[in-house]
């Protein structure tokens, strides 16, 4: 059984048909890349998946489990987390608290615990410096440069430890060198169990970290296989390049 | 030096000293004209406290919480009535089923409410104030309609008089800010924070917002309507414009803003200050209808000058004077931008 | 049956006004992103200003000092907007609401203290003129109001369609940072739209107060009712909110005829309640997703 499995899933928007009977399955502990022209609904595929947008038809399966219709809080209660195409974290929340937000099937039982418990703290301070940022714990959100933001994000998502992580554009809007530590990170929590599928139009940064990609075009998937099956695939450049 | 000032021993010294202060001003200040005003600060400091739960911590900001206030008054007049109570000590006991059954009423309210956001969601709390407004008016059977409701009185005579009422404002006011005290360091209150800055954000790290918001909006509309029904005891006779008051209603948010939205101590502070304004103007000038003129002007000068209200730009000087202090005037931005290898050009 | 009729005939007669007034408060909304909670306030004020044109020496007809206080609640307008709208940076949302209230305490206190609490209505002399139609009465004053209603709101829509300056509202209305983009200056707009909605609200109170008595403290009813009838046509849309107005007065007069008049008033809200539950967006509103 395979952990993600997106079955017949379809989304219209008007007359406009985002997502066309799209099927997809992501085998445990690999990292795939989801690319495709312009949209051709991978944003939309995540905002499915993770509960943002309710499905027109078809159904999406979490370990054999039918989450088609969960709330994102819901989503990510079962482990599945998702990083944004723009950054987004907690403006007004010190560095440090927005690692502590993250809650996992917790509920009302938050009302009676400390917001800042030691041992939760610690693991996030740990988890700081793993991205090499724990130095900025005590500044605001708003007050970190976009590529903090980035790694924030990353990190707080990493902190209920879920199974699985979507991450759109995660190589999008930062240096060359960022995108290298970014690539490591990735490399580096798969190593310890976790799922990554990924949205990326930086070629190079897919096709160097992925082991398995699918390719989506108007909605639809056009053709998956390893970096090389798609590097050499027709149908794919045509898609991209137009005919 | 502003180390020491905000220390945590000292913070804990000041804050039992200013209770004590408050318990012990019937013994040195026991005219009724100053107890009265007592009463009032003090109702103001929990409301604006209590309405600082939902508006401040989550965001939503609520200007229907007049309905809740009213609702309480109501609800304690009527079980008072009901059960044909007598003046004394024994109403204040029921206080707490009041604010049960306003508590009830803030479900229906907030269920349908809270499915808005932002703007639509402050209007329909205006609406949602209306007609509890005009149910108060037209269920003539139970309220007593336009002709009012009447509380029993106490047999209390002379300056004791106020003290009791005193006493139960404070109470319900140190119940309010324990709560929010212990809200805002709780991991429910760090989650009403995301909501405030990225509701789609916390909903995305499993925050329960829906659970969450509903749960703060039926505690803050609780705490409101017990503050209600102290209040309805208090001035012994209501109507339905005066307890379900949209002057009550915007003057919490007003205070709450004022000091500080989604702060613990802004409130306090916004209650005290504005409060004792308020009523000085009501003496000054309550007669006439200038009264009004005059605290919309104070209002608009204090939004113009301290739009994030006084805790906030109190505590962003003090910490733009201590790190201008520790590092040099060059570092004095309150939070010094980080420019490490990470800093890359914006796309 | 009559009365059925006659409620609706009201309906939509008196519908019109509300809808005058609320569709300025949706286009303040639109604009600006702001909810000008002393609309209700404004529109008082416009209906005290052609008071005392009307108790003047002068005698000033209601409709005809609109020549005068329309320009001049316009300018108000764009005063208000300058001095406590702009410059309003962080959490500006929540603060116009507070900002807007305090503007309005201040205009209820100000007539309080010029007119007096009494009650008042601009009556002209034709007050009590009216026609028979389908078995009831109808006053004149009550289709002179609605066909005034109809000509500001053609014209708005005009201005708004056919002007580009209406483009250019329309624009910011849309998307402020794009209009920004294109060149509008969406300062001068936030700041004429504003001018425009209070202008509409001096109309607004000539009508209102043709056909209602009133006092200072009216604007608190009037406020409640505008901004439930935006936020059930859809917030910053103009067809809504001209729809919302028409819905909401016809189903209050209905239920005053069918039910009682006590709790027609009720109905109203009851209305909203019920829309909220089904379409939290309200008729023609969009709904509001951050972008993900």
């Amino acid at each position: 059984m395979s952990m993600l499995e997106v079955a017949s899933l379809s989304k219209q928007f008007g007359g406009v048909t985002a997502v066309d009977a799209c099927s997809l399955s992501l085998e445990q502990g690999s990292i795939t890349g989801l690319i495709g022209p312009n949209g051709s609904g991978k944003t939309t595929v995540f905002n499915l998946i993770t509960g943002f947008l309710p499905k027109d038809s078809g159904d999406v399966l979490f370990n054999g489990q039918s989450i088609a219709n969960l709330g994102p809080d819901r989503v990510y209660a079962l482990g599945i987390g998702r990083t944004f195409q723009l950054a987004r974290i907690f403006p007004r929340l010190t560095a440090l608290e927005n690692m502590l937000v993250p809650m996992r099937r917790q509920g009302l039982r938050g009302l009676f615990a400390h917001g800042h418990r030691h041992d939760e703290r610690t693991r996030a301070m740990d988890m700081l410096a793993t991205m090499d940022i724990a130095h900025v714990a005590g500044l605001l959100g708003g007050a970190l440069s976009y590529g903090q933001r980035k790694l924030l994000e990353l990190a707080a998502v990493m902190m209920v430890q879920p199974q699985l992580v979507l991450l759109d554009e995660p190589a999008g809007g930062v240096n060359p060198a960022l995108v290298e530590r970014i690539s490591g990170h990735i490399r580096m929590l798969n190593a310890q169990g976790v799922s990554f599928l990924l949205v990326e139009h930086n070629m190079p940064f897919v096709m160097g970290l992925c082991n398995d990609i699918v390719v989506l075009h108007r909605g639809s998937v056009l053709a998956s296989g390893t970096p090389a099956e798609i590097r050499g695939n027709a149908a794919v450049l045509e898609a991209y390049l137009g005919s | 030096m502003t180390r020491l000032v905000t220390s945590t021993p000292v913070k804990l010294g000041a804050l039992a000293v200013v209770i004590v202060l408050a318990l012990l001003l019937p013994v040195f200040a026991s005219d009724p004209a100053t107890t009265n005003i007592a009463v009032f600060v003090a109702m103001y400091v929990g409301l604006a406290t209590a309405w600082n739960i939902m508006g401040g911590y989550t965001g939503y900001i609520s200007l229907g919480h007049a309905a809740f206030f009213g609702f309480g008054a109501y609800a304690l007049g009527l079980i008072l009535a009901h059960l044909g109570i007598a003046g004394g000590y024994e109403p204040f006991l029921f206080v707490p089923v009041a604010g049960v059954l306003t508590a009830v009423l803030a479900v229906g309210i907030g269920w349908v409410a809270l499915r808005t956001r932002a703007a639509t969601f402050v209007i329909v709390t205006i609406a949602m104030m209306f007609m509890v407004q005009l149910l108060a008016e037209n269920l003539v059977g139970l309220t007593g309609g336009g002709a009012g409701l009447s509380f029993p009185v106490p047999p209390w005579t002379g300056d004791f008089y106020n003290n009791p009422f005193y006493y139960a404002m404070l109470l319900m006011a140190l119940v309010a800010l324990g709560i929010s005290w212990w809200i805002r360091r709780s991991k429910f209150g760090l989650g009403l924070l995301a909501i405030r800055d990225d509701e789609d954000k916390a909903l995305a790290v499993g925050v329960p917002a829906h659970a969450y918001k509903l749960v703060a909006f039926i505690v803050s509309a609780a705490l409101v309507g017990m503050i209600g029904a102290v209040y309805g005891y208090y001035v012994t006779y209501i109507y339905p414009q005066f307890a379900v008051d949209p002057l009550i209603g915007l003057s919490m948010v007003l205070m709450a803003f004022f000091g500080g939205l989604g702060t613990l101590w802004g409130p306090v502070i916004g209650a005290v200050i504005l409060e004792y304004i308020q009523l000085n103007f009501a003496y000054n000038f309550g007669a006439s209808q200038l009264y009004l003129v005059f605290y919309a002007a104070v209002f608009l000068v204090v939004i113009r000058l301290m739009p994030r209200g006084i805790v906030p730009s109190v505590s962003g000087l003090i910490t733009r004077l201590s790190s201008r202090q520790a590092v040099g005037p060059s570092d004095a931005a309150g939070s010094a931008q980080d420019t490490h290898v990470l800093a890359e050009p914006s796309p | 049956m009559t009365l059925i009729l006659e409620a609706v005939v009201f309906g939509v007669l008196t519908g019109g006004v509300y809808a005058l007034m609320a569709s300025g408060l949706t286009l303040i909304f639109g604009v600006m992103r702001i909810i000008n909670v002393g609309h209700g306030a404004l529109v008082i004020l416009g209906a005290y200003l052609s008071y005392a044109l009307l108790s003047s020496g002068a005698h000033v007809d209601p409709f005809v000092s609109l020549l005068i206080t329309m320009p001049a609640m316009f300018i108000l307008g764009v005063v208000l907007q300058l001095a406590f709208i702009r410059p309003l940076k962080e959490d500006r949302e929540a603060l116009s609401v507070l900002v807007t209230y305090a503007v309005a305490l201040g205009i209820e206190g100000l007539l309080g203290f010029i007119f007096t609490n009494n009650f008042v209505q601009l009556n002209a002399w034709y007050q009590t003129a009216s026609f028979a139609i389908f078995g009831f009465h109808i006053a004149y004053v009550y289709v002179f109001g609605f066909a005034l209603c109809v000509a500001i709101l053609v014209a708005m829509f005009l201005m708004l369609y056919r002007t580009p300056f209406g483009a250019a509202i329309r624009a910011t209305m849309l998307n402020r940072t794009a209009a920004q983009l294109v060149g509008v200056n969406v300062d001068r707009v936030s700041a004429v739209a504003f001018g425009i909605g209070v202008a509409t609200a001096a109309a607004g109170g000539v009508v209102f107060g043709m056909t209602n008595s009133f006092d200072p403290g009216s604007h608190y009813d009037l406020i409640s009712r505008l901004l439930t009838i935006i936020v059930l046509g859809g917030l910053g849309s103009l067809r809504g909110a001209i729809i919302g107005a028409v819905v909401m007065l016809i189903v209050e007069d209905l239920a005053s005829v069918v039910v009682s008049p006590v709790w027609a008033s009720f109905a109203f809200f009851v209305i909203l309640v019920v829309v909220l539950v089904v379409r939290p967006q309200g008729l023609y509103g969009i709904r509001v997703r951050e972008r993900i």
